[in-house]
């Protein structure tokens, strides 16, 4: 080490350049977050927290309600219901679905609530981890079947 | 019996392990060979017995004996042969074992390579391996047995997760990231090593560290490569990075990784940064451990939720003990870790990687604090949030660029100091084409200032790296009368470190400008197309030729046959499709990619009629995407230039053939030569 007090004040300026490059991170990274974090609600939360949640991104949890779907294959227009089993919301979307919806699925949506309709940018679905054998006449298997006879029949024809 | 096999070879592979960690200590201090020696049979040993435990493991799923717990998890006899070896690493306790025998392969390598060094530096490396070894060891016996008994034996199992039996690359992407991440521990235990055998101020565990940190490195970013491939080629959103907890995990020991192998050669040129590089060693290891755990224990929800396991605790645990232990060895050698130089001239290579360090760090901070803030939020205040793509678009965006640029200064720059002059001549060129590419990304329509900025910068940093190439090739032609090609092996060959730097520097280019690119000029089309019809998207159009199904007999699949056309001309087709598994409850998409090295067109099938009459199509047209693979694949390239010692006569190159003509490349050593050779690096 050549001249110890050069070095201390070396020492001394670092920390000092470390503080400042790290509170100016910090200020700019707590900013960002401030702004970034989307709250995710479910349905009964959303409706509780009124006005607060109204028009900012907010990602909105829950299951999809049973014959709530609809589809305009044309307008690419799609509208369905999210419920908790307490409250339900209407939610809408433009652009295609994430591929297909099913009753009493778990879906994520993300987007703002105005007027009392969730208005969704982003659709996604929940991939269950669970692999439970599903139900007797729940397999979608069974519900394709049929869907694969007409598809047949279309191609022989 | 497979179950038993397995079973009892990792529990008698967790006692020589724990043997092993024993037996160092001793061995060393006592100064007794013979100990030294049988904790490395023990090391060998514990591999033996994880190999059998693994294969056991493969048995057990390809013949589906559903009376082992994991097979009943993952395997089904619908599923083929090739996805049913690869559900190895499908969920969590296979995706230990898997883990465990990647670390205890590793074990056994860094004791066959270096066995014979003198000192207690290797003895206290391996007795690092070990006690990782052991940690995974336990869980294997305990939390994540994957060889519980399933009684009475199911018929059938449900399959591995839909998602991973849909792409191939997913028996690429986990062994790729396995080598990388579990290659890190490697240069950890070094570190680790060193510090206890109090061999610090030695260069000797840096160059070993250095080199597997190099190797791991490659590993891991041919696995991120590989990993934002499948997510683009599966998932159906048509992009390849989300900042999704389990891309991040991956990518944040990368930064560090990336970060030590600059600052390493500061410290070998230097003398300086060594606290600095044994901190950013173990940090990279820390969080591989808590990648590791943030993906494994469900403490995060994610689109790569592979279940929650009750191993959270362990982790936990044992990032506490890392760096612990590690911060008790540090403080112990801080003498030895005393900077030798210092920095004369601002202007120098020395700032930059200084600045490029600084960067780097900023940068994984950042990603943690992302990641790490949802859970934070959830303890602290009992609120569910994510934080989103815009944080860390907005936070890393300017980082990214920063380094991009001084991707260009570094090479550019001389240590120590540079005059005015040196400045201007080497950084004007970039320069230039740093404003020609700005002004070319303005006129074909990039409006946003950090695509300009990140073009521009890529170009600067371009021309400066391949001026590197440029100068030296020139100055061998000039001053030993070779020809260009003769000049680029030799000078290559006689500094692999310096220039396989420069080729990974151009890939790391490819990709910022693929990423840029891609996200700046994507455009989406969606429509519903009736049979036979077309729809429009940009530059083509898309004929819906017909919707048809397909049983297989693990899934069901419905696709959609689409013509693509150009001006009117069809120039191909594609089959986007939706496969639907028995035990998913939702259809997994399938994209289909017509890749071209200017860009993609990708289709998605988004709906569709049940009489095949009409379907929904999503189009997105993206320049540039190969480009992010291509790119990848050069800095691998890179890696492995700069990964073997350069072209010098020393102990391990006596004997080496040197062609009659003295042309051609360097002959290739054998590995075990590179390991254990002392060689220096070539002068840069």
């Amino acid at each position: 080490m050549s001249g110890n007090i050069e070095g201390r004040k070396r020492a001394a300026l670092l920390v000092a350049a470390v503080i400042v490059i790290g509170g100016t991170f910090g200020y700019l990274m707590y900013g960002g977050l401030d702004k970034n974090v989307v709250y995710f609600l479910t349905p009964q939360e959303l409706l509780a927290k009124g006005t607060k949640v109204v028009d900012v991104p907010v990602r909105l949890g829950g299951m999809v309600a049973p014959g709530s779907v609809k589809w305009d294959a044309e307008k690419l227009d799609l509208r369905f219901q999210v419920m908790d089993g307490v409250k339900t919301v209407e939610v809408h979307s433009k652009g295609a679905p994430p591929q297909m919806f099913r009753d009493n699925m778990g879906v994520v949506c993300e987007g703002r609530f105005k007027n009392g309709v969730f208005e969704s940018t982003n659709l996604m679905i929940k991939h269950s981890e669970e692999y439970r054998a599903p139900k007797a006449g729940q397999t979608p298997q069974e519900m394709y079947k049929e869907m694969f006879k007409t598809l047949r029949e279309d191609a022989k024809s | 019996m497979t179950r038993l096999i397995g079973h009892s070879a990792l529990l008698v592979a967790l006692f020589v392990a724990a043997l092993g960690v024993v037996l160092a200590p001793i061995g060393v201090k006592r100064a007794r060979q013979d100990l030294v020696r049988a904790m490395y049979s023990a090391t060998y040993a514990m591999f033996a017995l994880v190999t059998a435990a693994t294969f056991a493991m493969i048995y057990a799923l390809v013949t589906h004996d559903f009376s082992v717990g994991y097979v009943a998890q993952v395997g089904s006899r619908a599923t083929p042969l090739f996805y049913t070896i690869i559900s190895l690493w499908g969920a969590l306790e296979g995706s230990i074992l898997f883990w465990a025998w990647v670390l205890t392969l590793l074990s056994a390598l860094v004791v066959f390579w270096n066995r014979d060094r003198e000192g207690a530096l290797i003895p206290y490396t391996t007795m690092t391996m070990l006690s990782v070894s052991v940690f995974f060891l336990i869980l294997l016996a305990g939390p994540a047995d994957p060889f519980t008994l399933i009684s009475p034996t199911p018929p059938d199992g449900p399959g591995p997760n839909p998602l991973l039996q849909n792409h191939i690359l997913m028996g690429v992407h986990p062994p790729l990231l396995y080598l990388g991440y579990v290659g890190l521990t490697v240069p950890f235990a070094f570190a680790v090593g060193a510090m206890a055998a109090g061999e610090v101020a030695t260069d000797d565990w840096i160059r070993l560290s250095r080199r597997w940190t190099l190797g791991a490195w490659a590993f891991l970013t041919a696995a991120i490569i590989a990993g934002m491939w499948w997510s683009y080629e599966v998932l159906g959103w048509g992009g390849y990075w989300a900042w999704d907890p389990v891309e991040n995990a991956s990518f944040m020991p990368w930064l560090t990784a990336t970060a030590f192998l600059h600052s390493v050669m500061v410290q070998e040129r230097r003398g300086m940064l060594k606290l600095w590089n044994l901190n950013l060693i173990v940090a990279t290891f820390a969080l591989t451990i808590l990648g590791t755990f943030l993906t494994r224990s469900g403490v995060l929800s994610s689109v790569h939720a592979f279940g929650e396991g009750p191993i959270g605790m362990y982790f936990l645990v044992a990032i506490a003990l890392t760096l612990l232990v590690s911060f008790a060895l540090v403080a112990g050698n801080s003498e030895a870790l005393a900077s030798e130089g210092r920095l004369d001239g601002v202007a120098a290579r020395e700032t930059v990687f200084l600045l490029n360090n600084l960067m780097l760090t900023a940068f994984t901070f950042t990603v943690l604090v992302g990641t790490l803030f949802p859970i934070i939020a959830e303890a602290a205040r009992g609120v569910k949030v994510s934080v989103g793509e815009p944080f860390f678009n907005k936070m890393t965006l300017p980082i990214c660029a920063s380094l991009l640029f001084l991707m260009g200064v570094g090479p550019a720059l001389p240590w120590r100091r540079a005059s005015k002059d040196v400045m201007r001549r080497q950084l004007v060129p970039p320069l230039i084409g740093a404003a020609i590419a700005a002004f070319a990304a303005i006129a074909i329509g990039a409006r946003q200032v950090y695509a300009v900025l990140a073009f521009a910068f890529a170009a600067f940093a371009l021309v400066a790296n391949l001026r590197e190439y440029w100068t030296g090739i020139k100055a061998r032609m000039q001053l030993r009368n070779e020809d260009a090609m003769t000049a680029l092996g030799r000078l290559v060959g006689a500094n692999r470190r310096r220039y396989g730097g420069y080729v990974a520097h151009i890939g790391v280019i490819a990709v910022a400008v693929a990423i840029t690119a891609s996200s700046t000029f994507r455009k989406e089309y969606e429509a519903t197309v009736k049979k036979g019809q077309v729809m429009d998207a940009g530059a083509f159009q898309m004929r819906l030729v017909e919707v048809y199904a397909r049983e297989e007999p693990q899934r069901s699949r419905i696709a959609a046959n689409v013509a693509v056309l150009k001006d009117g001309k069809e120039i191909g087709r594609l089959d986007p499709a939706m496969n639907f598994y028995p035990t998913s409850q939702q259809p997994i998409p399938t994209p289909a990619v017509r890749s071209r090295p200017w860009g993609d067109i990708y289709l998605n099938l988004m709906a569709f009629k049940q009489d095949g009459s009409d379907a929904t199509l999503k189009v997105i047209v993206e320049p540039m995407v190969p480009w992010i693979w291509f790119g990848g694949a050069i800095i691998c390239l890179g890696a492995i230039i700069s990964m073997f010692p350069a072209r010098r006569r020393s102990a391990a190159w006596v004997g080496a053939p040197v062609p009659a003509d003295g042309r051609g490349v360097a002959p290739v050593p054998s590995a075990a030569g590179i390991m254990a050779s002392n060689s220096l690096e070539g002068a840069d």
